[in-house]
């Protein structure tokens, strides 16, 4: 190792044009090279939400006629959805639906995931791939499990009437409201274990241990303690499920029945059958802007009560 | 209970209550094979007799071998370009001092909180005001769009957890960006590489509702299977399919979920 | 030795992160073959420094020359220097060949010559035959070896070190500081070496640049650091060092009569504007540099009287603190000797003499 010849990369000249100023401009700004391999991935992302809402707003504006659109502006769609019940009705019924499903899933899901944090000390990963494996299977066939379980000659009504516990099949199971809620809950209770975990086991044990301490029974300790520090994972879990289902439609058209459709079969159809685009664009734009004030008024109220608590 | 500090006591009805929950979970989902072996054109008590006909008959069925190959297409090449994008963001967002770096990626994650429907309607009406005509490349564009967040909720923990000196290392050693990602970034993260192209082709296969909107006359599998829903003949043949969707989904799935966290200890071990 | 050519000037050099001034207006400049340290506690800024050297940060303002070649537009990858890692960064995916060998791809090396090389550098960090062993298989100290190997066998102009010794056992880092020195001698190549330890930079530099808050408070060898340091910063610092407040009375060819709060009257050559005529300084004295007696020594010799207030023997070295009149500290006195009959028993309580050399007290500014 004694040669006196250093091997290395001839340095290249800086240079002074334009070319140079901008690869000199690079090398210098951290925040240039970061937004430049960030960029294809935020512009596509971005050109791939902003522009066709943008579009769809635009679009809830116009009519149609015939296979056409009138594009002069005009918010007729909009005082139509406002005017006729079936919307009005429509999207009642969708809000209901979704909050109820919404409501039982962490309902059922909190002390599936409180099991998992607190009372499993082996193989956790176990059964958290246990939990989330359903997750991952076609949401199609989970709904479609549900058509052939709850069906005039499905799986329970057959499995009753076999076991000679009624007669007649009962008939209320399928194509209702409540046929979709319990499909629904069924689909997305994987969704919610997962944030209720997360926030449940970041909890600090000895933060129980000391409640305990302070003259805490269990009950009380858990409203205290556990139940105030998780609702951060309560309140995503509830966002994760609350959003997707009121804009559901495959659940509604194979389990709901003309009394369970929603108001995205509505929309649905006017992009399908009754071909009116510019109505399905703003009952879209209508309930995403529904959803979205319905969110930030769930986060902001929740914030406000969790503040008190820290 | 010896040995079991306070706050760990067993909880017996929390136990039960697990359980019945798995239970309630998995059930149904088993429902799909058990019919899809069962000799009878109805879905209900008591089983007739074990048949794999049903089976059988998916080999010659052309229609659902298409859609399953066009299914596979638009999933690979989902996976692929989503996990590219997903790679490129999180490498951005990690290693760089972005200013702005919340709103930005609030805005890549956006897509997981729209329902699907809007998205779908929106990319619709997009597609034919710019005059495109609808097919599995404008199905793909969606699917890219919803599985980006996941690619890089995926990537992001994985490049928070690597050495960022490994990436210096190499770079004072001669190597430029480029031939950096490919001898020492990408070798260690493959595992999560490879976790996010099986996440992403696994939301891409079984997506159906953006498809629905997207697709034009070639249909994806679950559109394919949508469409035999109608047909009373046809269910046991659907139920085959689905288990066998079923099977391979729970295969891909469990391997990439272990495959991801086998990565991430042996990369802990190393990282000094 | 070679690579005499290469020399480094740090002309200006700034770096903000923010509102964070990590860096501040640095001005050095540092031979070929030099071993240069950069030496402060954590957060000085000069690891930031370091990372300026070699590319990854970009300078706020002010700029960088190697070998007389502004350093702005170079990118890490192309620049002279190596860097050896704190966390020493070995690919985990690579054996140690591979790892050495990383940064020859572009040389397009035929197979046998590139072994030949590989091998050649293990032997020079005395890690022979140990070319098939994985990442996860070497302990610290051969990984430390494997990253300077790999960094070596580039052949920079400039070797850049960043804490390289900090996460040693005391005895194998003081094993490796023998090691490093050596080294650096044979190969005759510039490092630059990053540390919080004075001890360490002492022992290995040529020239040490003290750092503080992002600022170099003195470049100078370690023995005119150690004598001759330019602030109460600098002399605390490094070593042990006694301080008392004074005031100049006179000051008439280099030489200054001072005031001293606790040793009494001084008077010690000068130099700088800040010893002026009333002016309020610091005087500084080594440890080593203080005798303790129990009588009065002739007169005319500097002293002062003290207690004793505590007394550790060291086997070959003892250690006092004696308080004194006029400083609220004790002073630290530092005897060579081994205890004889004199110091044996000079246990707390005791009234002693506190004597010094002519020359051995140190002017400072007052901070």
């Amino acid at each position: 190792m004694n040669d006196s010849t250093a091997v290395t990369d001839p340095i290249p000249a800086p240079q002074k044009n334009w070319l140079g100023k901008i690869r000199a401009l690079f090398l210098r700004s951290e925040t240039l090279r970061g937004y430049t391999l960030l960029s294809p991935t935020l512009i596509i992302m971005a050109f791939s939400m902003c522009v066709p809402f943008a579009i769809m707003v635009l679009m809830s504006f116009w009519t149609q006629v015939g296979f056409e659109f009138d594009s002069t502006l005009t918010i007729a769609n909009y005082a139509q959805a406002a005017e006729r019940p079936v919307y009005e009705a429509l999207l009642l019924r969708s809000l209901a639906i979704s909050a109820t499903c919404t409501v039982l899933t962490v309902l059922l899901a909190y002390p599936m995931a409180y099991y998992v944090a607190f009372h499993v000390h082996h193989h956790k990963l176990v059964w958290i791939i246990l939990m989330t494996l359903p997750f991952w299977t076609s949401y199609l066939l989970r709904v479609f499990t549900w058509k052939i379980i709850l069906g005039f000659n499905g799986v329970i009504n057959s499995g009753l009437i076999g076991l000679g516990l009624i007669d007649q099949p009962l008939e209320f199971l399928l194509y209702s409201p409540s046929a979709v809620v319990i499909t629904l809950t069924h689909a997305w209770a994987a969704f919610a274990i997962l944030p209720i975990y997360v926030s449940l086991e970041k909890i600090d044990r000895s933060l129980l241990e000391a409640a305990t301490d302070l003259g805490d029974g269990p009950v009380a300790r858990f409203l205290r303690v556990t139940l105030p520090l998780s609702l951060p994972g309560v309140i995503a879990a509830s966002l994760i499920i609350f959003i997707p289902t009121v804009g559901d439609y495959v659940t509604p058209a194979l389990v709901g029945g003309p009394d369970g459709i929603m108001l995205a079969n509505m929309i649905q159809a006017q992009f399908g059958k009754v071909n009116n685009w510019p109505m399905g664009a703003a009952l879209a734009v209508g309930m995403m802007g529904i959803v979205a004030a319905i969110s930030v008024i769930y986060i902001w109220l929740t914030r406000k009560l969790t503040e008190r608590i820290e | 209970m010896k040995g079991v500090s306070y706050i760990r006591r067993p909880n017996r009805p929390l136990h039960v209550y697990a359980l019945l929950y798995l239970a309630f979970l998995y059930i149904p989902v088993l429902f799909l094979p058990l019919f899809s072996f069962n000799d009878s054109l109805y879905i209900s008590f008591p089983l007739r007799g074990f048949t794999t006909k049903w089976y059988a008959s998916m080999i010659n069925n052309e229609p659902m071998l298409a859609a399953l190959l066009n299914s596979v297409k638009v999933g690979a090449t989902t996976a692929v370009l989503a996990t590219i994008l997903g790679i490129f963001g999180a490498k951005a967002v990690t290693r760089y001092r972005l200013p702005g770096r919340k709103p930005v990626v609030f805005v890549i994650m956006l897509p997981l909180v729209i329902p699907g429907i809007i998205l779908g309607v929106a990319l619709l009406i997009l597609m034919s005001r710019m005059g495109v005509t609808l097919s599995l490349y404008t199905v793909t564009l969606g699917h890219i769009l919803i599985s980006v967040p996941f690619a890089m909720a995926t990537m992001i923990p994985r490049f928070e957890g690597f050495d960022k000196s490994m990436e210096e290392a190499s770079a004072d050693l001669g190597e430029n960006a480029i031939w950096t990602f490919w001898r020492v970034t990408l070798p260690i993260m493959f595992p999560g590489v490879l976790a996010s192209l099986l996440l992403c082709f696994t939301i891409s296969f079984d997506e159906f509702i953006m498809a629905f909107f997207l697709a034009g006359t070639d249909p994806t599998l679950p559109i394919f299977i949508y469409s035999q829903l109608r047909f009373p003949q046809k269910l046991p043949g659907v139920l085959a399919l689905g288990a066998c969707i079923l099977v391979i989904s729970f295969l891909v799935v469990f391997f990439s979920q272990w495959l991801r966290h086998r990565g991430t200890a042996g990369t802990a071990r190393v990282g000094i | 030795m070679s690579g005499k050519d290469a020399y480094i000037s740090i002309n200006n050099v700034s770096k903000r992160f923010g509102p964070v001034v990590a860096v501040d207006g640095i001005n050095i400049t540092i031979s070929g073959g030099e071993f240069f340290s950069l030496l402060g506690s954590s957060g000085c800024g000069k690891t930031t420094l370091l990372r300026v050297l070699a590319g990854f940060e970009a300078p706020t303002s002010g700029e960088v020359y190697i070998d007389d070649m502004a350093m702005s537009e170079v990118p890490p990858h192309l620049r002279p220097t190596n860097m050896v890692f704190q966390n020493y960064a070995i690919f985990p995916h690579l054996n140690v060949r591979g790892n050495i060998a990383y940064g020859l791809r572009k040389d397009k090396l035929a197979k046998a010559e590139l072994l030949r090389r590989v091998d050649e550098a293990l032997e020079m960090v005395k890690l022979p035959g140990f070319g098939d062993r994985r990442s996860n298989q070497l302990s610290g100290g051969q990984r430390q070896r494997v990253a300077l190997a790999r960094a070596l066998i580039k052949r920079p102009k400039v070797l850049l070190l960043d804490e390289p010794l900090g996460a040693l056992d005391k005895k194998l880092r003081e094993e490796m500081q023998i090691e490093l020195r050596a080294l650096q001698q044979t190969v005759g190549i510039t490092f630059i070496f990053v540390t919080h330890d004075q001890e360490e930079a002492l022992t290995l530099s040529d020239r040490i640049a003290v750092m503080s808050e992002g600022r170099v408070l003195q470049v100078a060898s370690p023995k005119e650091l150690y004598n001759r340091p330019v602030s109460v910063e600098v002399a605390d610092f490094i070593g042990q060092m006694n301080f008392t407040d004074a005031t100049v009375i006179d000051v008439q060819n280099g030489r200054a009569a001072l005031d001293t709060a606790s040793l009494g009257r001084v008077q010690v050559p000068v130099n700088g504007d800040f010893a002026s005529k009333g002016a309020q300084v610091v005087v500084a004295i080594r440890p080593e540099m203080l005798s303790l007696s129990r009588e009065r020594g002739p007169q005319g010799e500097n002293a002062v009287q003290g207690v004793v207030k505590t007394a550790a023997y060291l086997g070959d070295r003892s250690h006092f603190y004696v308080s004194v009149d006029g400083s609220d500290k004790p002073f630290a006195v530092a005897a060579r000797e081994a205890p004889t009959s004199l110091t044996q028993s000079l246990d707390a309580g005791t009234p002693v003499w506190l004597t010094w050399p002519d020359e051995a007290p140190i002017v400072l500014p007052r901070p």
